[in-house]
């Protein structure tokens, strides 16, 4: 392997060197930091993988069982250390099984770069074998995409690509790069891209907004923080920490901003949104001051936009403009990043504590033990409930897992349940709701974050949409706990079934078969729960585990998430019951 | 909030998936482009699309936003009618043996302000350029007629405020030279 480091050296000494697109595309991917890759190869995209061979050394490459396991995995990976995902897929179906992850990626704001092989130059448009208008396809769900179709254009091209994933609000970049491009010989040289004229990544923050901000905060009586990945993606989870200790504010989360503030945090309140917290939807309707950092106001956090804090003075903290003024009516924008707009809000808040207020939260919260947590949590019933399952990996991972979950009832109670200490703990899919999310993105988050636990919580519906990705844990060895929760249900469709259908519980049962021998087939120890006695020390034999563990825990059948906002519902007619 | 007409104007740098990804954006919120033109703008380079639409002002706003977004474009704007100046051309094909048989035309030609493009045996063109309403009221007039072939054009704008793309583009080119 010394010529390539030999190759390396040269590159960086700026030194035009005649290399293959193939070839570039690798040393782009070195210049960028990258390291590690998830794919699937295939005809359009074989000089690419020939090339991956020669850098096998210097460039890991994780083979998925399907390119939608590659880009989810590449969404894990970023999502948990913040670096750019990469995933790559051939031309056609190589290529359309990425839109799922890139959907996910373009709503959730997750930097990912997705290379694509091509049908050669001279075919396009000739629908020539596995030929797909990938970028047509791909156009809604990308932040940008690009056909390079010269060899020549492949530096500038993908530096742009990293350039556009992870500045500003980041999110999915899809390059799609014909056979020929990737045969054919340029000079290389790199420079990476620090900026594009029509692009404004991060806008100006304006201190007449910020002084706005903080008199309204500093007046306020009821005033209530609601925050979200922005805090995340914008690195200020300290600044939104000394926010809330200086000026006593209730802080509530989305799901996306989860573990950005520490679970036991004495401010930190709970989720918001249609499966969060009673006191924090019931209150957000009465609060003076409503202070939204880096959060969208998705319709599944206001529910009923009508009813939705109209008694509020509302500021929005947002480094999108577009993203202002969209769902909610706002009273002061202040754009920017989140961590340098909180640093120049933070001199100017009064230092206070709004005990009577936080009261008011408190209260709720016992209302909402006695209806909800107590049962979830301790239930005097014989069958297995969510949340215990929940509670139990807090204690075994001692709240220092990543969380990584899939779509329905158990992804509800595992974030309303789940205790955090660091951030980037939680990963999910909250936007989009993939079903089949978690176990690729827990593989991905793995290899993201070596030295952490990451336990991967799934239903029995979403485990078996990606359940082929046991094939790449096996091979990886990478040591992701998985635990499915077991109902023998789409439990979140089933429970609307019963709720607003008359319980018709179409298509919603499922027949499911032997996960412990499929787990074991793949060489994964695997074990059962039925009953309570065995619980705890299950989840302590997982998290102690140093491979890859699968545990299946059947739980209650017909159990269902509360509280609820139901659909079109007002937040202050959360449901209990 | 009703609905209105409104041109947004668009200046991007000429990418090749651009327009796509602009009508897409329309397309998602189910609102009808009522026209649509695309042409070089008054800065090297850099294209212009003015795109009409009849929705809301709360609508537009959002389009406009998502719009700007997108990473080619450089500004997004949009203008009420009021606040722009704009026009739309039009062609119209008919039969050569009307203007000899049919006074009327012969009118029609001097009242629309619009000029003959072409005469043929066969066929002759009429061009016009106007507000839609004038182009929409000379068709009215030679309908009964017989029109062989009719077309019209995006409106085009320009607007009464100044757009600063430049200064735009001049900050950024400072902000990466320094």
């Amino acid at each position: 392997m010394e010529p390539v480091r030999e190759l390396k050296k040269q590159t960086d000494s700026r030194k035009a060197l005649r290399i293959t697109g193939a070839e570039a595309i690798i040393h782009c991917l070195l210049h960028e930091g990258v390291d590690l890759i998830y794919g699937y190869p295939g005809g359009a995209i074989m000089p690419l993988y020939d090339e991956l061979y020669k850098f096998r050394d210097d460039l890991h490459h994780v083979l998925t069982r399907h390119e939608q396991g590659a880009v989810h995995a590449a969404q894990g990976y970023a999502r948990v250390n913040g670096k750019v995902g990469v995933a790559v897929a051939t031309s056609g179906p190589g290529a359309t099984n990425l839109v799922t992850g890139l959907a996910d990626a373009q709503i959730d704001s997750t930097p990912i770069v997705c290379i694509t092989g091509q049908v050669p130059r001279h075919l396009l448009g000739s629908d020539a074998f596995q030929e797909t208008d990938i970028i047509g396809i791909s156009t809604p769900v990308t932040k940008w995409n690009y056909q390079v179709t010269k060899a020549s254009e492949i530096p500038e091209i993908i530096a742009k690509a990293f350039y556009i994933a992870k500045s500003g609000r980041p999110g999915p970049v899809l390059i799609d790069i014909t056979k020929n491009a990737q045969f054919d010989s340029l000079d290389f040289e790199y420079k990476p891209c620090k900026g594009v004229r029509s692009y404004t990544p991060v806008p100006e923050p304006d201190p007449q907004a910020i002084q706005q901000a903080a008199d309204l905060i500093n007046s306020a009586k009821k005033p209530y923080i609601v925050f979200g990945q922005g805090v995340i993606l914008g690195h200020a989870e300290e600044e939104l920490k000394a926010l809330v200790e200086k000026s006593g504010i209730p802080a509530a989360w989305t799901i996306l901003g989860l573990s950005a503030m520490d679970s036991d945090h004495p401010l930190n309140v709970g989720m918001v949104g249609m499966h969060g917290n009673y006191g924090p939807n019931v209150l957000t309707n009465e609060c003076d001051v409503l202070i939204a950092i880096g959060m969208r106001f998705d319709d599944r956090v206001t529910g009923n936009l009508d009813t939705y804090a109209k008694q509020a003075r509302i500021i929005h903290f947002e480094i999108d403009p577009a993203e202002v003024n969209k769902n909610v009516k706002v009273d002061v924008a202040v754009l920017g990043d989140a961590r340098e707009t909180l640093s120049l809000l933070l001199p100017k808040i009064e230092k206070k504590t709004h005990e009577a207020w936080l009261g008011e939260f408190r209260k709720k919260y016992e209302e909402e033990f006695k209806a909800v947590i107590e049962r979830d949590l301790h239930p005097d019933k014989e069958g297995l409930t969510m949340g215990e399952v929940i509670a139990e990996i807090n204690r075994a991972s001692e709240h220092k897992a990543v969380i990584v979950t899939d779509v329905g009832q158990h992804q509800m109670v595992a974030c309303r349940y789940a205790k955090f200490r660091q951030s980037k703990s939680n990963i999910t899919s909250g936007g989009l709701g993939t079903m089949g999310f978690a176990l690729p993105a827990a593989i991905g988050a793995k290899m993201g974050a070596e030295d952490r636990e990451v336990v991967a919580i799934i239903g029995d519906g979403g485990y078996q949409m990606t359940i082929q990705e046991l094939g790449t844990i096996f091979q990886t060895k990478a040591a992701v706990k998985i635990v499915v929760l077991n109902n023998n249900f789409l439990g979140m469709v089933r429970q609307w079934q019963e709720l607003f259908f008359d319980r018709r519980y179409a298509s919603t049962e499922l027949v499911n078969p032997d996960f412990i021998k499929i787990a074991e087939g793949y060489h994964l120890r695997a074990r059962k729960v039925e009953a309570r006695k065995d619980l705890a020390e299950a989840v302590s034999e997982m998290i102690a585990s140093k491979e890859a563990y699968f545990l299946e825990v059947t739980v209650e059948k017909e159990d269902n998430v509360f509280p609820m906002i139901p659909s079109g519902a007002s937040v202050s007619d959360i449901r209990l019951k | 909030m009703e609905n209105q007409w409104f041109t947004i104007s668009v200046y991007s740098e000429n990418h090749v998936g651009l327009l796509n990804r602009i009508s897409g954006i329309f397309l998602k919120r189910h609102i009808n482009i009522e026209s649509l033109n695309v042409s070089k703008s008054e800065i090297e380079n850099i294209s212009k699309f003015t795109i009409v639409v009849y929705t809301t002002e709360h609508w537009t706003r959002h389009i406009v936003s998502q719009i700007e977004k997108q990473i080619e474009v450089i500004k997004a704007f949009y203008h009420t009618d009021d606040e722009t100046i704009y026009q739309e051309s039009a062609l119209f094909k008919i039969a050569s043996h009307l203007l000899f048989d049919e006074r009327q035309i012969q009118n029609i030609i001097k009242d629309s302000n619009s000029q003959i493009v072409t005469v043929s045996r066969d066929f002759f063109v009429l061009a016009k350029t106007g507000r839609r309403h004038e182009i929409d009221e000379m068709y009215r007039d030679l309908e009964p007629f017989g029109i062989m072939q009719f077309v019209r054009s995006g409106r085009i704008a320009v607007t009464k405020s100044e757009m600063q793309i430049s200064a735009i583009l001049e900050k950024f080119h400072n902000a990466t030279t320094e």
